[in-house]
């Protein structure tokens, strides 16, 4: 990505040049939540301004163009996916209810006292909660795959999890503290082996890698829409059609029914059986655009100049004496978490927001990850395609400063 | 001294700082010298969780005074917790519930004690007027 090309970016991204305490915003939480282009605000206005009226089974205009926009929404993100069908892409409000959809029906149908699922170390709480309360519904166990020193996945370790009462694997493609890109198409190789399904969790990987979820063979694959330049409180589950058709629907109400009486209801076919209550039409609608800004892009594109960013940082964060970073796995999305000598991450967050640097701080939703390391949280500096490294600059030299002080 | 000329005192303290950078390194210093609970004081017991931080507060009442010592684990909330110490500590149950603490205002530091930071400093203030109550109750 050259130089003008990252300017014309940043020009799209009006938030980039507010000013934080009377300093130029730079904006590293993008693991948490990314910042919103033109292309996707506008969306939305033109949704509630022009295309506004509740979809399907409307006979009217408007009611008819906001179908035909949600419904073309759905194949946008089928394709963004590479999906094979359209009605495989559920929408949800994210990564977290998509994955509380599947632990729910698909438990339902498929699941029983004394199964077994295997998550691994290092996930967000959004992926173990879910299961667990699955688990404590049933008198299931959950399982979990260790991570090596580099927080790398141990796929020997997870092999021996593996049994004939393991029901389902759900587990990162990146992870949100370390960064790691797992070996997914392995990981979903080797349980396939034993015919048991794989969830994968895209929330940090969507944004920020190509992903094709056929070549993967992912039986069900999750993100959410805002951490890829999209509005909140939208995002998508892709599952096979075949387990799909073979989990009862999640929650009941509108949409999701074909015909009700009180003594029997029969549900919708695919997608909509999964879909309850009127849809976020106007949110599916501005994340098909989200996801065409970043495809004009090309994701090939961001993922290296998000690696540049990844490389260049951690580079530059090597200077700091006592630099630590948490998370050096091989092969790494555009995470850096670390710590700087005994110093508590809270400090450092707290200083650096200051200085107009938004970084995270914390345990990052993945509790049993931090305490397996032995540490109190990290700080975490996540980079988007529009982030730079002058940003990064800024970022060390403000590092410096804060570390002084605290030390 | 009142617990509001000691609050007052420390409004002015920092009222000497313009640069937040510099209001910030006084809190470090106030965090760094506080006398850390040794480890017999951080008991589960004591102990007052945050998402971000944590705090332990220890309490215990003497010659009709409450007495206070804390710690975090993190600087700046240790400084915060030290300056909340040197406001309340030696006064009476009574003092203490009746006091309302404006000076976190007054220095620009409202910020840490947002329950969004979840820094435990809203539940250390809850808490060390908590321990007054229960004093209060106990000797009356």
């Amino acid at each position: 990505m050259d130089k003008q090309e990252l300017l014309n970016i940043r020009a799209d991204f009006p938030i980039l040049s507010e000013k934080i305490y009377n300093k130029d915003l730079i904006y590293f939480d993008n693991g948490a939540t990314t910042q919103k282009p033109r292309a996707v605000v506008e969306k939305i206005e033109e949704g509630y301004y022009h295309l506004n009226a509740n979809i399907h089974r409307g006979v009217h205009y408007l009611s008819q163009k906001a179908t035909e926009a949600h419904e073309a929404a759905r194949i946008t993100v089928a394709e963004f996916l590479k999906a094979g069908k359209h009605e495989e892409i559920i929408f949800t409000r994210g990564t977290t209810e998509a994955i509380n959809l599947v632990a729910t029906s698909f438990g339902e149908a498929f699941c029983k006292a004394g199964d077994e699922v295997v998550v691994s170390v290092m996930e967000h709480h959004s992926n173990i909660v879910p299961w667990q309360m699955l688990c404590e519904r049933k008198g299931m166990t959950l399982r979990v795959i260790p991570a090596n020193e580099k927080g790398e996945l141990d796929i020997e370790a997870y092999k021996t999890l593996l049994n004939e009462r393991t029901k389902i694997v759900s587990i990162a493609h990146v992870s949100n503290v370390l960064g790691t890109i797992n070996p997914v198409a392995e990981v979903i190789r080797i349980a396939h082996q034993k015919n048991i399904p794989v969830l994968v969790d895209g929330a940090q990987s969507v944004p920020h890698i190509p992903v094709n979820v056929v070549e993967l063979d992912a039986d069900f694959y999750v993100f959410s829409g805002h951490k890829i330049y999209g509005p909140t409180g939208i995002g998508a589950l892709y599952g096979k059609e075949k387990w799909l058709n073979a989990m009862p629907p999640y929650q009941g109400g509108g949409e999701m029914i074909a015909t009700v009486t009180f003594e029997k209801t029969t549900y919708n076919e695919l997608p909509f059986k999964f879909e309850a209550g009127t849809p976020e039409y106007i949110g599916s609608t501005a994340l098909a655009e989200a996801l065409r800004y970043v495809q004009a892009i090309g994701m090939d594109k961001i993922a290296a100049h998000e690696h540049d960013l990844l490389v260049y940082g951690t580079e530059r964060l090597m200077e700091i004496e006592g630099m630590r970073i948490i998370g050096t796995a091989d092969q790494k999305s555009s995470v850096i978490s670390f710590l700087v000598g005994n110093i508590h991450p809270y400090d450092i967050g707290m200083l650096l927001d200051k200085l107009g640097i938004a970084v995270r701080t914390g345990h990052h939703c993945a509790q049993p990850l931090i305490d397996s390391l032995g540490i109190p949280g990290t700080v975490r500096a996540s980079f988007a395609f529009y982030n730079t490294k002058e940003e990064i600059d800024v970022f060390v030299t403000a590092l410096k400063r804060v570390v002084t002080m605290l030390e | 001294m009142t617990i509001n000329e000691l609050q007052d005192g420390i409004i002015e303290e920092f009222s000497m700082f313009d640069d937040w950078m510099d209001k910030y390194a006084l809190l470090i210093d106030l965090g760094n010298s506080l006398e850390s609970l040794e480890d017999a004081g951080k008991t589960p017991q004591n102990i007052i969780e945050g998402c971000q931080s944590r705090v332990w507060l220890h309490a215990e009442m003497k010659d009709g005074l409450v007495l206070y010592r804390g710690e975090s684990d993190a600087v700046l909330v240790k400084g915060i917790v030290s300056l909340l110490i040197q406001v309340l500590t030696k006064h009476t149950p009574d003092e203490i519930i009746n006091t309302e603490l404006y000076f976190i205002d007054k220095i620009g530091l409202r910020e840490h004690l947002s329950p969004t930071r979840s820094n435990g400093l809203v539940a250390m203030v809850k808490q060390m007027k908590m321990y007054a109550l229960a004093f209060k109750a106990k000797n009356s």
